[in-house]
């Protein structure tokens, strides 16, 4: 396993593997050879764009619903998490530390959208005891991409 | 009428201005152009440096220090230095702590150079030596250092120009802008010509954390017979990214420091005290920063170099510092032609290599302080230039 390779990968996908190749003084041939195997491994799980929609005038509102779960003996936390994740307005699941037990990203196009979906899909799930869901109002970074504010080059001129 | 051309310093009057200012006024009018121009990290100074100067504040240590530096400063460059490079100055009377790298080359050279010395200096290299020098009173002998020699300082090119004049020899390794680098046996060479001499030498290692060699860099004051005649000046603002703190040391024997302290003492005081605090945590914690930048500079040296190579423009692998100096010649222009040409056609701004001394004619630096994506774009459109340059 390649962690300085990973580490690019996860900053820019879709550099080129012969840039990468470069950059890492090993041949393109290696780099493909090495993305297949952490493909198929699982370490490598898919490449997305980080997008910011709000630049673009799509309707789309999310928020973060914490749960409270009562663990199925036996199956822990594992059964409702898988069924949370499993839905396609659902963007992220995680277990948590702390007053919840679970977070889940919820993706939706209107405020009513996501309302609905909480009400109707996730808080009268049996194991479900009680929900918190937080609106996302503004976005500043995604993905470890800042969104609105291109970073300056604060470097005077000076010759050296 | 004041008639100041009769009135100013002869000597600093006739230095030239940088001739480089004219590309920086020509890019600052373009709004997309790309710079592979500052010699100065992109990344930002680790958080923790920042934060142990912005608590130092807080603090209220906002005096002066002592004229050396702060004395827990002065003992972690000691430990850094024999750490890394496995040399051994004592805190209390070997280290000066000064304002950049910079400031340290200025005082060592006034405090050797008397008026009517020679000093020796290796071109294509950073801009400060051969004005210091003059400034001093004393001569510059430059050596051009060649491509086909990596850029080092040869034997045979210092004994031919050493004369009984000879005061200072400078050994500006990793170089700016050359990217070459001294190893072992060079250094061992030139330490052999030095050793029957009273040649003192001041050695610019700023670039010292920036070696891409599998032995990293070797510090000529670790070699036999050197210590006795070096100063080492090194500093933070290459190494932990710190340009703006303006921080640097110099060290040496006791007797070449003490007239180097008694300059500084005279001249500024004493360094910033913000940056001191700041600089302390930088030798204490910061060796994985320092690895992560180095291991970045490297991708990047790797991808810059295949990328002048692949446009058509020979380029050796640069072994320290961060720049790239490949070879124009098969271009037929000039390097300041080609650099004019390149901003104002493909508004790519890169340096002649002719600002570092006549030497660099035949090649530009291209400074690797930019993120991957940026110098890819630069690559691509200076070898648009190559390849417009062929059909015309």
């Amino acid at each position: 396993m390649n962690i300085e390779l990973l580490k690019l990968l996860s900053k820019n996908a879709r550099r080129s593997e012969e840039d990468l190749a470069t950059m890492l003084g090993v041949s393109a041939d290696e780099i493909k050879k090495e993305i297949k195997e952490m493909e198929k491994k699982g370490y490598i799980c898919g490449y997305k764009a980080v997008i910011d929609w709000d630049k673009i005038n799509t309707a789309s509102v999310s928020a973060i619903v914490d749960l409270n779960v009562v663990p199925k003996a036996g199956f822990g936390f594992e059964e409702v998490a898988e069924k949370i994740a499993s839905f396609s307005e659902v963007e992220a699941v995680y277990l948590m530390s702390g007053v919840y037990d679970l977070t889940v990203v919820v993706k939706g196009k209107t405020l009513q959208d996501v309302a609905r979906f909480v009400a109707r899909e996730l808080a009268p799930m049996e194991t479900v005891t009680s929900t918190s869901t937080h609106f996302v109002m503004r976005r500043y970074k995604e993905m470890d991409v800042l969104l609105n504010n291109a970073e300056k080059d604060g470097r005077g001129q000076l010759f050296i | 009428m004041m008639d100041y051309s009769s009135i100013l310093n002869k000597t600093v009057t006739e230095i030239k201005p940088s001739g480089i200012r004219k590309f920086f006024d020509i890019a600052a009018t373009m709004d997309d152009v790309i710079s592979l121009s500052i010699g100065e990290p992109d990344f930002q100074t680790p958080w923790e440096v920042r934060k142990a100067g912005i608590t130092s504040l807080e603090r209220g240590k906002t005096k002066y220090t002592s004229n050396k530096g702060l004395d827990e400063l002065r003992e972690e460059i000691s430990k850094y230095l024999r750490r890394k490079y496995n040399i051994s100055y004592d805190a209390a009377t070997q280290i000066l702590v000064s304002v950049g790298g910079s400031e340290a080359i200025d005082v060592a050279i006034r405090a050797i150079v008397s008026p009517g010395d020679e000093v020796i200096i290796p071109q294509p290299s950073y801009v400060c030596y051969e004005p210091m020098t003059r400034i001093a009173g004393g001569i510059p002998v430059i050596i051009e250092t060649k491509a086909e020699d990596e850029f080092k300082l040869t034997r045979k090119q210092l004994e031919e120009a050493i004369t009984d004049k000879t005061k200072l020899l400078i050994l500006p390794y990793p170089c700016n802008p050359t990217g070459g680098v001294m190893e072992r046996q060079d250094l061992e060479a030139i330490a052999d010509v030095l050793k029957d001499t009273d040649i003192m030498v001041i050695s610019d290692e700023i670039y010292s954390e920036l070696t891409f060699t599998g032995n990293g860099h070797i510090s000529p004051a670790s070699i036999d017979g050197m210590y006795e005649r070096t100063v080492t000046v090194n500093g933070f603002s290459k190494a932990f990214s710190m340009t703006g703190w303006r921080l640097g040391y110099a060290c040496g024997p006791e007797e070449v420091m003490k007239q180097i302290v008694k300059i500084h003492q005279f001249a500024i005081m004493c360094a910033p005290t913000v940056s001191q605090y700041a600089a302390v945590w930088a030798l204490k914690k910061c060796d994985e920063d320092v690895k992560e930048m180095y291991n970045e500079y490297n991708r990047r040296r790797r991808l810059i170099t295949k990328g002048f190579n692949d446009i058509g423009l020979s380029c050796r692998e640069p072994k320290g510092a961060f720049y790239a100096f490949p070879s124009i010649k098969s271009t037929g222009l000039s390097s300041e032609e080609f650099c004019e040409q390149l901003l104002q056609k493909y508004h790519v701004a890169v340096i002649p290599g002719t600002a570092f001394g006549k030497g660099g004619e035949g090649f530009i630096r291209a400074s690797y302080c930019y993120s991957t994506d940026h110098i890819i774009e630069a690559l691509k459109r200076t070898g648009e230039f190559v390849e417009s340059l062929k059909k015309a």
